[in-house]
């Protein structure tokens, strides 16, 4: 009798242990419960179509799809030896098809990605395809030479892959052959290397800027009476809550060859009235549009981790006889660290996908990848190569997130 | 629930009385400024007057990504939208657009069938022109003692300092660089469709590298030309225009070489409004409206029988719109009209070199 250990039971009879469990399950049910819209929020508008977005870098079912037959064909042919009669006859039939669906444009459009000009063979071909007879090679080379050039075919073999490497290969330059190999893309052809340079340059200069224009005021603010410095704060955040279309275009009034700047210039003898700077439309203009709009995102992390560091310690450091340098040096600013690092990763990463600026006041060298990303989603209706871009931007700022990590360390930042 | 119900129920009946109104109301979707303006005037309102239907009116900066977008997700909410030619032989090609019975349009009011009123190339399986566009540049008359006259001087900052301003796109860049060589109009496309061509016209634009500003939104050249940022610029008529007849700015327009480009209406696949969207496009590009238009903005009519009916400015009698025309025998005396077939071909590759010829 006495060896039976009667568990703790409840007021009901569960045992108290499994109540408890219960108890914290629910409240944490509860929490999860709370959280559940915006996850569902989170999952639905940002997680699902990024993810079917960027799916498309590599999954292009067009060809395929639209052509199964000279798909097909095109598999077994080894791309290099000429093209047969028994290609050239599913070939044909197969644009009958794409003719009559109307699908003929997106296959069109889809080799004519490949190589440049096949779009209107493909269109004019399909017009007349239903008239052509055997031999049919013969026939689609009278209807267009271009028929006989093999690399016509090869543009349709490597269309005709479904899971291709071809739009990430073109997103960095380089250019997918038939056979599989990859190679540099032509000289005069290659830009979007130079532009995620330019815009990894940008992004960092402005962070750059961002963090020596930001610090003194930041120090500043933390340091000032509560009274000054939250008006201070205010003259800090008024940008935000101002248009940055409208900031923009204000720069473009202040920096323009007959803006407010340079019209001083020539006031004060800086410049001649016919050689005036050319401040805006270049990647100076871009550089300072940026710099001052992203500015508060520096200054407002770095204040508030500076108003958290107490000022006793810099006086205690210069009471046991540390210069104001060493003083502010080796005690004030590795305790200042959490906040450069949150403010220069929250910069630098909303820098480098910086748009509309660089669109407006950017000219000819201070564009940056993004402004390519636009061009291929709204004019050249090339999404799968806007999806690549925007693969490889993706990829390579978790790569700068990782090595901050390493130097830094993700935990040592701090918002506030 | 029983809240709930009633709640579903009102929303039901919300949604219900939208679609009522929604019956007799299509969406318009053009380029927004001047040109919409001119547009709600002579299309928009008289139409809703005659048959009591509404028309909104929407924005939108050119492309097919918005098209494209509501088609494959199967919420069109833009009924008709007004493209340039190369968008809406595209948009045909990729299903984007409805196919347009085109021996429902009307006749001219002299009785002559549409097709042969409709100036050649305006009338495509899914598309009708409404209008002739063109690219040209403008100069800045209290700039130079003597005006320029051909797209070599536009090319030239010897004799004609300053700067100047060109779209920040190869389309119609390449082929005034040829024409400001020496290439007449109509050898423009031959030469371009050759590696020797593209060289030439890239060369061309290398002599005067230096000394341009490059924009991107149709309403930036008037401006830098009005702010003295550029002496001359390449400029969409209509929007010259406007700054010269209605601000009174000291603009000169040059012809030579001029690029025109049509603007068609196009009926968004699988529109709910289909059929109020066709009978739409049949008024609006009757002989009276596209006349009519044309007193807003200096657009030329695709319609031949539009022609002599064009009339004065609409707040200024003393301008005569036709003489602001591109489609003037003046202005088509070196013309030439953009190839949708060769950008189609050969924009993504020319987009590239541009692009990098620029950031070299």
């Amino acid at each position: 009798m006495s060896d039976i250990i009667t568990p703790l039971v409840a007021a009901d009879g569960t045992p108290l242990k499994r109540k408890l469990a219960q108890s914290l399950m629910r409240s944490r049910a509860r929490a999860f419960g709370l959280a559940l819209p915006l996850l569902a929020f989170i999952l639905v508008l940002f997680v699902f179509p990024i993810t079917t977005f960027l799916t498309q870098a590599f999954y292009d079912a067009r060809f395929a799809t639209l052509m199964p037959e000279t798909t097909k064909a095109l598999a077994d042919w080894d791309a290099t030896s000429e093209p047969t009669e028994e290609m050239a006859a599913i070939l044909v039939a197969d644009l009958i098809v794409a003719r009559k669906d109307k699908t003929i444009g997106k296959v069109a459009t889809r080799v004519n990605r490949e190589l440049s000009g096949t779009r209107s063979l493909f269109t004019k071909t399909a017009r007349s395809a239903k008239k052509m007879e055997a031999p049919y090679m013969e026939a689609l080379i009278k209807k267009d030479k271009d028929w006989g050039d093999i690399e016509v075919w090869q543009a349709m073999k490597t269309a005709s892959r479904v899971y291709t490497p071809a739009y990430l290969a073109a997103a960095v330059d380089l250019k997918m052959l038939a056979d599989g190999s990859i190679v540099r893309q032509d000289e005069n052809r290659r830009i979007h290397v130079i532009l995620f340079w330019r815009t990894l340059e940008i992004s960092f200069l402005v962070t750059l800027f961002c963090f020596m224009l930001g610090y003194p005021v930041a120090y500043m603010l933390s340091t000032l009476p509560a009274r000054t410095s939250n008006l201070l704060l205010i003259l800090v955040l008024l940008p935000f809550w101002t248009s940055l279309l409208v900031r923009t275009t204000a720069w473009i009034a202040m920096l323009q060859a007959q803006g407010v700047l340079n019209d001083l210039f020539v006031v004060f003898g800086l410049a001649t009235d016919d050689d005036r700077f050319s401040l805006i439309y270049n990647k100076t203009g871009t550089l300072i549009a940026m710099t001052h709009i992203l500015l508060p995102f520096m200054i407002l992390p770095l204040y508030s981790v500076m108003k958290t560091i107490p000022p006793s310690y810099v006086r205690a450091a210069k009471s046991m006889g540390a210069t104001n340098w060493t003083a502010f040096w080796r005690v004030y600013f590795p305790q200042s660290v959490p906040g450069i690092g949150a403010g220069a990763l929250l910069v630098f990463i909303l820098a480098i996908g910086y748009y509309i600026t660089p669109a407006l006041v950017g000219g000819q060298d201070g564009q940056m990848i993004s402004n390519f990303i636009d061009f291929h989603m709204r004019k050249s209706l090339n999404w799968n190569l806007a999806a690549a871009m925007g693969l490889v931007m993706l990829v390579f700022v978790l790569f700068m997130f990782w090595i901050y990590d390493r130097i830094v360390g993700i935990d040592n930042m701090k918002l506030g | 629930m029983k809240k709930l119900l009633t709640l579903t129920a009102a929303s039901a009946f919300a949604l219900s009385a939208n679609v009522a109104f929604s019956e007799g109301s299509i969406t318009v979707v053009s380029w927004g400024g001047a040109y919409t303006k001119s547009q709600v005037e002579a299309y928009h309102k008289p139409w809703s007057a005659t048959t009591g239907n509404q028309v909104v009116s929407e924005d939108y900066s050119g492309g097919l990504a918005e098209v494209k977008t509501q088609v494959e997700s199967g919420s069109v909410t833009w009924d008709i939208v007004d493209v340039e030619l190369s968008d809406a032989i595209r948009g045909c090609d990729e299903g984007l657009f409805e196919e347009i019975d085109l021996d429902s349009l009307p006749p001219s009011a002299d009785g002559v069938a549409a097709a042969d009123d409709f100036i050649p190339g305006s009338l495509h399986d899914c598309a009708v022109g409404n209008i002739v566009w063109s690219t040209l540049y403008a100069y800045d008359q209290t700039k130079f003692a003597s005006a320029p006259t051909t797209m070599a001087d536009f090319f030239d900052v010897e004799k004609f300092p300053g700067k100047r301003g060109m779209r920040k796109s190869p389309k119609a860049m390449l082929e005034m660089a040829l024409m400001g060589d020496g290439v007449p109009a109509n050898e423009v496309y031959e030469l371009m469709n050759t590696e020797e061509g593209i060289d030439r016209a890239f060369a061309k634009l290398d002599t005067i590298k230096d000394h341009v500003v490059w924009w991107e939104a149709g309403a930036q050249p008037p401006q830098l030309l009005a702010d003295g940022e550029v002496s001359m610029t390449i400029v969409w008529n209509g929007r010259i225009f406007n700054a010269i007849a209605a601000e009174g700015q000291p603009f000169g327009l040059v012809w030579d070489g001029q690029i025109y480009d049509l603007d068609l209406f196009a009926v968004t696949k699988g529109s709910p409004n289909k059929e109020l969207a066709m009978d739409f496009i049949r008024f609006a590009t009757g002989t009276q409206p596209l006349a009519d238009q044309a007193s807003w903005i200096n657009y030329g009519p695709v319609r031949k029988s539009s022609i002599p009916l064009i009339g004065t400015f609409h707040s200024d009698d003393s301008i005569k719109m036709i003489e602001h025309m591109p489609t003037t025998p003046d202005a088509m005396k070196n013309a030439l009209q953009n190839d949708f077939e060769f950008w189609a071909d050969n924009q993504d590759e020319l987009n590239e070199r541009f692009n990098a010829w620029l950031a070299g």
